[in-house]
């Protein structure tokens, strides 16, 4: 039925979309006053996460596979022994293709032994039959539309304003959903609390002016950090980015990661 | 266990062929097999109300000798439906979080609402209105705590006028309407679940709710099947063989749509061969093997589809005993192979890395809270709990739904004294 439209209607619409507007920014307000009591997160007082929008990009023209990073996201969160891992450092080996089979490229190899913490062991094929070599940082790729988020069933993984997707572990009722949900792997069942972890940017570092323990021991600069909201004169994310084409893990899933990638090859997933 | 403890007793082999992420790389996979048990529970919860409804909201009159065995068997299991999740959880002091403050974008936060309203506002209210008559009539007859506890039950309504009974009848009919849709909505979120994981090609499917849900009827009436023989045969009753017949008929009749659904997800995955699909092909071929193409298809599936094809097509030819075998066997081989389909499913999932570069293989321990020994009490659970209600519920002398018992108005009884 075609509706009719008359002043009154018509005043009635605008007045209830003017309202609307405005309630925008209370409800807005009001949710980050309730987040603000609810959430816990280790930032420090007085620490505004809609003033920062935090960014980190990975140049893999410049890993080296050392596993610095990796040592220190461990010591630095107290991540537990075994295999679990914040960060971790992948290696790729891509074999020159076998002559007369008419393929491009050969049989590709991954590995991430302790996550690449204590270096890497010999490479799987002779080097002179080595087309393609190189690391590959993961962690966290704080996605625009995290899947852990949408999935779970209490709200303890949120997206903080900052661009942080952190986790209240006081919260987490340790149904792993997340960590299933995760495409990249990125997350998992801490096995002392019980409750699900991941990268966190070191949220109570950067929170107070510091940078990740991943970027602050990266000897080469693979890691690069900073802030969208609050670029200095010599940005480091800029200048990647002037630099650089960036690529994201597994777009296909739509995630759309906010860890940006310079220098991946196709077999990255 | 401590991997590091074990490897001094033995070594432990890796886990995985080819390349995994590292915090895949555990000792077990993160969903084990008390996940497995869950939608299988809840599977047969709904399949054996569903069973109850065809007496109820379609009138099969032929199945009435069993409506109220499928409801307490329904009821028994969705008493314990949670408690696979329970004990599965990292920190079950909190499960309770998920009534209070529900996520809403999650599915999994919809599973205490959905529990809630199928235990409390289904379930609970239909069996009520059914036994209420009953519950009268037991609590004038029966003496001690028996007596008491079916006078607590009639919640102090014992107004048996025709007219109330009628009013029982009609609401009890209301609720097994609303019942149906809310016992595929129970099945079919665990289904969304999985379904809605879109970073494992074995779970993201848009098919899986529906195969969750055709796969619950089928394992909830094999499951009524069984209960109802082995009860006639506790009992040394006389099995009602037209009731038999036509619950083979469902149940073969629902296997078809089972089988149907899941064959065209196959041919899909098959066909469409998308991201995985290699991985997946590896998989049926050696890891799940065993439980998917022998235990699941073959077993599960294809075998009591011919022998109850059979049975529909030649049931005059075929003696009485024979028929009862039959289906006991059908439902039996149903029964494990919807367990197989959930092992398939919820341990094939996470049998190969979201790296698409490894399989990974399991073992499931004896003890412990996710091993053999708990998953097994866990499913026997119910059926103690079964078998208790019956013997509260269920008497002997068949009670058919809608019949009232040989009972008099307290007016009549004072009159007749």
């Amino acid at each position: 039925m075609k509706r009719k439209w008359n002043r009154r209607g018509l005043l009635g619409s605008i007045g209830a979309a003017v309202t609307g507007l405005l309630a925008l920014p209370v409800g807005r307000a009001a949710k980050a006053a309730v987040q603000k009591v609810l959430v816990s997160t280790s930032a420090p007082r007085g620490y505004d996460p809609t003033k920062h929008k935090w960014q980190m990009a990975i140049d893999v023209n410049r890993c080296i596979g050392c596993g610095h990073c990796v040592e220190a996201c461990k010591k630095e969160n107290h991540v537990p022994e075994g295999p679990y891992y914040r960060t971790w450092i992948e290696r790729y080996v891509i074999a020159k293709p076998e002559t007369g089979t008419g393929k491009a490229r050969g049989k590709t190899w991954v590995d991430s032994p302790s996550g690449g913490m204590r270096g890497f062991p010999e490479l799987p094929i002779p080097e002179e039959d080595v087309l393609h070599t190189f690391f590959v940082p993961k962690l966290c790729n704080l996605c625009e539309h995290s899947a852990c988020v949408q999935v779970c069933p209490v709200g303890a993984t949120f997206d903080a304003p900052d661009g942080a997707v952190l986790i209240d572990p006081n919260y987490c009722i340790g149904c792993g959903f997340c960590i299933q949900a995760c495409p990249y792997g990125c997350r998992f069942m801490n096995p002392l609390t019980k409750t699900a972890e991941k990268c966190t940017l070191c949220y109570h570092r950067i929170t107070r002016g510091l940078k990740p323990a991943c970027v602050e021991v990266c000897p080469t600069q693979t890691r690069v950090f900073g802030d969208l909201r609050n670029p200095t004169p010599d940005d480091p994310l800029e200048e990647f980015y002037r630099r650089n084409k960036v690529q994201v893990l597994k777009p296909h899933l739509g995630t759309e990661p906010r860890v940006l990638y310079a220098g991946i090859d196709k077999e990255v997933s | 266990m401590n991997l590091e403890a074990t490897n001094l007793v033995f070594e432990v082999m890796p886990r995985f062929e080819g390349y995994a992420y590292p915090n895949e790389a555990t000792p077990h996979p993160l969903w084990t097999v008390l996940i497995v048990l869950y939608p299988y529970i809840t599977g047969l919860v709904a399949g054996a109300f569903i069973m109850a409804s065809l007496v109820r909201v379609f009138n099969v009159r032929a199945l009435e000798p069993v409506y109220r065995l499928s409801l307490l068997t329904a009821f028994a299991f969705l008493i314990c439906a949670p408690l696979p999740l329970l004990l599965h959880l990292g920190q079950p002091q909190r499960c309770f979080q998920v009534m209070i403050t529900p996520h809403l974008t999650s599915p999994m936060a919809i599973f205490g609402f959905v529990y809630a309203w199928y235990l409390m506002a289904v379930l609970l209210l239909e069996l009520w209105f059914d036994y209420r008559k009953d519950f009268v009539h037991w609590a004038r007859q029966t003496p001690g705590w028996r007596g008491l506890l079916y006078r607590v039950l009639t919640l102090g309504v014992d107004d048996v006028s025709p007219r109330a009974v009628r009013l029982d009848e009609r609401l009890g009919h209301a609720l097994s309407v609303i019942g149906i849709p809310s016992a595929f909505l129970l099945h079919g979120y665990v289904g969304f679940i999985f379904g809605s994981v879109k970073a494992n090609p074995w779970w993201g499917n848009v098919l899986m709710p529906i195969i969750f849900i055709m796969s619950a009827m089928v394992s909830g009436i094999a499951l009524c099947v069984l209960v109802y023989m082995v009860l006639q045969w506790a009992r040394r009753l006389e099995i009602d063989i037209r009731c038999l017949d036509t619950m083979a008929m469902f149940l073969f009749y629902a296997l078809v749509l089972d089988a149907g659904i899941e064959g065209l997800d196959w041919i899909h995955r098959v066909y469409s061969a998308e991201e995985g699909f290699q991985i997946m092909q590896s998989m049926t071929q050696e890891k799940l093997f065993y439980t998917l193409n022998v235990g699941q298809a073959l077993l599960g599936t294809a075998v009591p589809l011919a022998v109850l094809g059979v049975l529909q097509l030649a049931r005059r030819r075929i003696p009485d005993i024979w028929r009862k075998r039959v289906c006991f066997f059908s439902a039996l081989l149903i029964m494990l192979g919807v367990l197989a389909m959930r092992w398939n499913v919820v341990i094939g999932g996470q049998m190969f890395s979201k790296s698409l570069r490894g399989i990974m293989s399991y073992k499931m321990e004896f003890a412990g809270l996710e091993g053999w020994f708990m998953s097994g009490v866990l499913f026997c659970l119910p059926f103690v709990l079964l078998i208790m209600l019956i013997k509260l519920f269920l008497p002997k002398e068949p009670v058919l739904s809608g019949q009232t018992l040989p009972l008099r108005e307290p007016a009549e009884s004072c009159a007749t004294i």
